[in-house]
């Protein structure tokens, strides 16, 4: 077994244990903080591919946005070292029988489906041809999404005030 | 021992993707459920990656598939907290089974 090998052992088990332990913890602010392990662990996942731009957009965006968003919101709406109600005993075990049955049944098919080729190949992923695609309006180009994911996100942004704003009870009135 | 190929890829992701949703099934706090899908979001971009890498290595459409789904991923998230912050607002709680008025 090659080293390479290995380290993508580490990194599966280290994803896989700190997921376990966000859906798992009972502490909400240990969740967040377990969630937030397992999304570098995915980082270096895609560092391991040598896709080293899409490791970055993940520990910018995910690790340094969304992880600090949710961490905001347990700040503003849950009181400190407050645990999470014990789920009930019915429900865990059922909630675990669906998932392992559905676990399953991906894992068959997947254990009898053989893929066309299946050595990691070079690729070029370097940031240039990634911006290059990305700006480009012919064939290969993604600039179409592009322009349609900025409007998203300007009336996501917009949106979010709307929601998240107070108002104020002597202009209803 | 076997070299490391798409099936372990793709394995992996099996366990982070039914991870997330056994969270989603349990948890009864919105915060949690929100992160069960970050989760779920974070297997299928694995899926994507592996797929472009392991089989289609002459094009990049894998990696932009993850990229715009990191993007719309970081939108959801906003836009969720902004409502689970409103709804904290009017309810005092965040648990899904304190907001039913529309269920039925």
């Amino acid at each position: 077994m090659e080293m390479k090998d290995v380290f993508f052992y580490l990194i599966a088990a280290y994803i896989l244990g700190t997921g376990f332990m966000a859906v798992n913890t009972r502490k909400i602010f240990r969740a967040a903080i377990w969630l937030l392990f397992s999304l570098i662990g995915i980082a270096a996942l895609y560092f391991w591919l040598n896709q080293e731009f899409l490791a970055a957009v993940q520990i910018s965006v995910y690790v340094g946005g969304i992880v600090v968003l949710i961490i905001f919101s347990v700040f503003l709406t849950q009181k400190a070292g407050n645990k999470i109600p014990k789920t009930s005993i019915q429900k865990t075990l059922f909630s675990a029988l669906a998932t392992l049955f559905g676990f399953a049944l991906t894992t068959y098919i997947l254990w009898h489906h053989t893929f066309g080729s299946n050595q990691i190949q070079v690729l070029d992923a370097s940031i240039e041809q990634i911006g290059t695609q990305l700006l480009n309006p012919g064939k290969d180009g993604f600039l179409l999404p592009f322009e349609a994911v900025s409007m998203l996100l300007l009336a996501a942004l917009v949106g979010c005030i709307v929601i998240a704003m107070k108002v104020k009870k002597e202009e209803t009135a | 021992m076997m070299q490391v190929g798409l099936n372990h890829m793709l394995l992996l992701s099996t366990c982070l993707f039914f991870l997330g949703m056994y969270g989603f099934f349990t948890r009864r706090n919105l915060i949690t459920i929100l992160m069960s899908l970050e989760l779920m979001l974070n297997s299928v971009n694995i899926n994507f990656v592996a797929f472009n890498t392991y089989l289609y290595p002459q094009n990049l459409d894998g990696v932009f598939f993850s990229i715009f789904i990191i993007t719309i991923a970081a939108a959801e998230a906003a836009v969720a907290i902004a409502i689970i912050i409103n709804l904290f607002r009017s309810h005092q709680s965040i648990d899904v089974d304190d907001a039913g008025e529309m269920k039925y």
